[in-house]
């Protein structure tokens, strides 16, 4: 997927201005919010399971080597053949390899990020290889050639009008506007697909070591018609996707399907181990398994560690206000919200997604609905200290913080000119007691009043009344 | 020139501050674990499990009935596709293929699915009741197309099979497999999609319907 993180301002603004948009997102508030919180009170010892899940996402990590090995030996073992990618580039040409190999001419493919991070699709096209994306959502977005804005609901900012008009423009068909009709429109458009489809391409929501088994969980069962229905099975995953035994997954799953789209359980969770056996009557003959790097080693490295935890279950964005009013393409690149906000500056360079530290307001809502317990406010402030470190902010910015560091510093200078500064603002109130434009402070004004400060400041008050 | 492999590996190592594999007393911690594979908490599973089991399927927009025995699924399967008016012809997992059917006025054949086939039949390895989940193992008489392709699966179900969790649900596997199959299904519900405006439609690529038949003894 192209990289356009350095205008997350611009595009926020564009954003915020797009009236559909702010209908689509809706959703958000009105749908995964509560259901999440619903299924949540199910489980009458949550935070022990979320514990125990952050847990055994941190024992992975440690461990990480050990796991990976540990699961390609077993994979192997059962037939499946484990393949590793340094870059995107890699990955990608492992694809088209075995495609050429087994001479697939279209492929059809179940959601995954992984394959969106290394535009995959792009890579398949440029070989002549027809590429079928089969998630309702991700269908949408291939027939409208746009990128997903969100990683477990990729079409939240489309209305059902955009989607009739793309059908029927698309489809050739009438227009139609019943979402179930929708749905049917697009199951018939895609099951020829899928029982033509040489290769079926998945992610992996985990792998498990103990078992060297790959598991999508889906709802729509797309998922397991591209691991059933064609001869090649590949499936594309991150390094940091392992776990350790079935058990762990059990805990896992407790979580996954609850924080992202509030139900107890997918419909489908899907276990792949090995290839079929001599007399099984359906399932792939081939079974390839992608384990991709491209980036995360480095992450690994460094003090954003807690990230590679992330089981991309899509909460942290759902509850976040920013992502909440801008939607997920403002980000600019596969992973959008509070998680995107750290991994994208992770994988594509800091100097590359200046805003996107920025695009949060630290409220914590993030941290405490992410079901791996990942401090997500913390990584933001600390990529914000790492840009500052290495001068990436503007001047003024970096001037004004230098400022204040120096009063912050020195209390009695501190207290003087925080004093004078609320004179001067109230005395700006006027009989409003309102200030409309601030000087330096224009791009917030533009958009509200400032509500100029009365009597004194806190530290004055507090000296009086601890004075008594 | 050293491969992929070799530079991801190295690179992790790195990461986590070692030139080397893990040393042999992590190795061997890390390795009980495995054995040991121990479960971790879990909620309160205090109910009883086939009423679970159904309230649970239902919840997830299935159907559930209930009847005495193996003998009596044919007839059950006749009464279901008549009241929906779904045709009585059948693809079915081959243990279930000698099973009575042409008396009830259903056609079977068990084979592999294809797109023309409405109705498929198929066991379950076990089900669980917290979720009201169905768990299919593949295998030479249990292939997964045929809870796939057609747009009503009807599953049967033994009480005895249904068990409280998920963990149980591998103890079991362990227990009577040893190893997973190829292909390891956990079917909860018919398909389902809300990508349009997160409303709900049932019937995305999988079934529109699932039908649970619980068989007593
Ligand atoms: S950071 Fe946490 S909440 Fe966000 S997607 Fe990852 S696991 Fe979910």
């Amino acid at each position: 997927m192209q990289i356009s993180s350095m205008h997350f301002k611009a595009r926020a603004t564009q954003k915020l201005a797009d009236p559909d948009l702010r209908e689509a997102l809706n959703g958000l508030k009105q749908r995964f919010v509560p259901g999440r919180a619903a299924v949540i009170a199910e489980l009458d010892n949550f935070e022990e399971i979320r514990e125990a899940a952050a847990e055994i996402r941190r024992r992975t990590l440690e461990h990480l080597d050990f796991f990976l090995e540990t699961f390609e030996r077993k994979a192997t073992e059962r037939g499946a053949v484990v393949h590793w990618a340094q870059t995107w580039q890699e990955a990608n040409d492992i694809v088209l390899k075995i495609a050429r190999d087994n001479g697939v001419r279209k492929a059809v493919k179940s959601k995954s990020m992984v394959s969106e991070e290394c535009a995959l699709n792009d890579a398949l096209e440029g070989a002549g290889i027809e590429v079928v994306e089969t998630d309702l959502g991700e269908y949408i977005l291939q027939l409208g050639r746009e990128p997903p804005s969100h990683i477990i609901a990729p079409v939240i900012h489309k209305t059902r009008d955009q989607v009739s008009d793309l059908f029927a423009e698309k489809h050739a068909t009438p227009r139609k506007t019943d979402i179930g009709e929708l749905t049917r429109e697009a199951r018939e458009r895609l099951r020829p697909h899928f029982l033509q489809a040489d290769m079926g391409i998945t992610g992996a929501n985990f792998v498990v070591a103990e078992t060297g088994s790959t598991l999508i969980v889906t709802n729509e069962g797309n998922g397991r018609m591209a691991t059933t229905l064609p001869r090649v099975h590949v499936a594309i995953t991150g390094i940091e996707k392992v776990v350790p035994t079935l058990e762990d997954l059990a805990t896992l799953l407790r979580l996954l399907p609850r924080s992202a789209t509030g139900q107890s359980i997918s419909n489908y969770v899907s276990v792949t181990t090995g290839t079929r056996g001599d007399d099984e009557i359906d399932g792939p003959q081939a079974f390839h398994i992608i384990l991709l790097d491209a980036g995360r080693s480095r992450i690994l490295a460094s003090e954003f560690r807690d990230i590679l935890r992330c089981i991309r279950c899509g909460a942290c964005m759902n509850h976040c206000p920013v992502y909440q009013s801008v939607g997920g393409h403002a980000y600019g690149w596969v992973y959008p919200g509070p998680m995107g906000s750290v991994l994208t500056p992770n994988y594509i360079g800091l100097e590359n997604a200046l805003d996107l530290p920025h695009a949060a307001t630290l409220c914590n809502q993030c941290g405490v609905v992410c079901p791996v317990k990942i401090p997500l406010p913390e990584l933001l402030r600390k990529l914000r200290e790492k840009q500052y470190e290495r001068g990436l902010r503007p001047k003024r910015e970096r001037a004004a913080l230098r400022c204040w560091s120096f009063l912050a510093a020195h209390p009695r200078l501190y207290g003087w000119v925080t004093g004078a500064a609320a004179r001067v603002l109230s005395w700006m109130g006027g009989d409003r007691k309102r200030i409309a434009s601030l000087p330096f402070g224009r791009g917030w004004t533009e958009g509200r009043d400032l509500p100029a400060p009365e009597g004194e400041t806190f530290r004055a008050l507090y000296a009086r009344r601890g004075a008594r | 020139m050293t491969s992929a492999r070799d530079r991801v590996l190295a690179s992790v190592r790195t990461a986590l501050g070692r030139s080397d594999p893990l040393s042999e007393a992590q190795t061997k911690i890390m390795r009980t674990y495995l054995a040991e594979h121990p479960v971790g908490p879990r909620p309160q599973l205090d109910w009883e499990p086939v009423a679970r089991f159904s309230e649970r399927a239902r919840l997830l927009s299935s159907t559930v009935e209930e009847v005495a025995a193996l003998e009596a699924v044919p007839a059950a399967v006749a009464a279901y596709l008549r009241a929906h008016a779904l045709p009585l012809q059948a693809i079915v997992w081959p243990q279930f293929e000698r099973l009575d059917w042409s008396h009830a006025g259903v056609s079977v054949a068990a084979r592999k699915a294809q797109d023309q086939d409405m109705v498929g039949i198929t066991g379950c390895f076990c089900a669980i009741a917290e979720t009201g989940t169905l768990l299919t193992l593949s295998g030479a008489d249990a292939p997964p197309s045929t809870s796939l392709l057609p747009e009503t699966h009807i599953a049967i179900v033994p009480c005895a099979r249904i068990v409280r969790s998920m963990e149980d649900a591998w103890a079991l596997v362990r227990s009577e497999r040893g190893a997973l199959p190829r292909a390891t299904n956990f079917i909860s519900g018919p398909s389902r999609t809300a990508d349009i405006e997160q409303t709900l439609v049932l019937g995305a690529h999988g079934p529109y319907r699932v039908h649970v038949v619980l068989v007593r003894s």
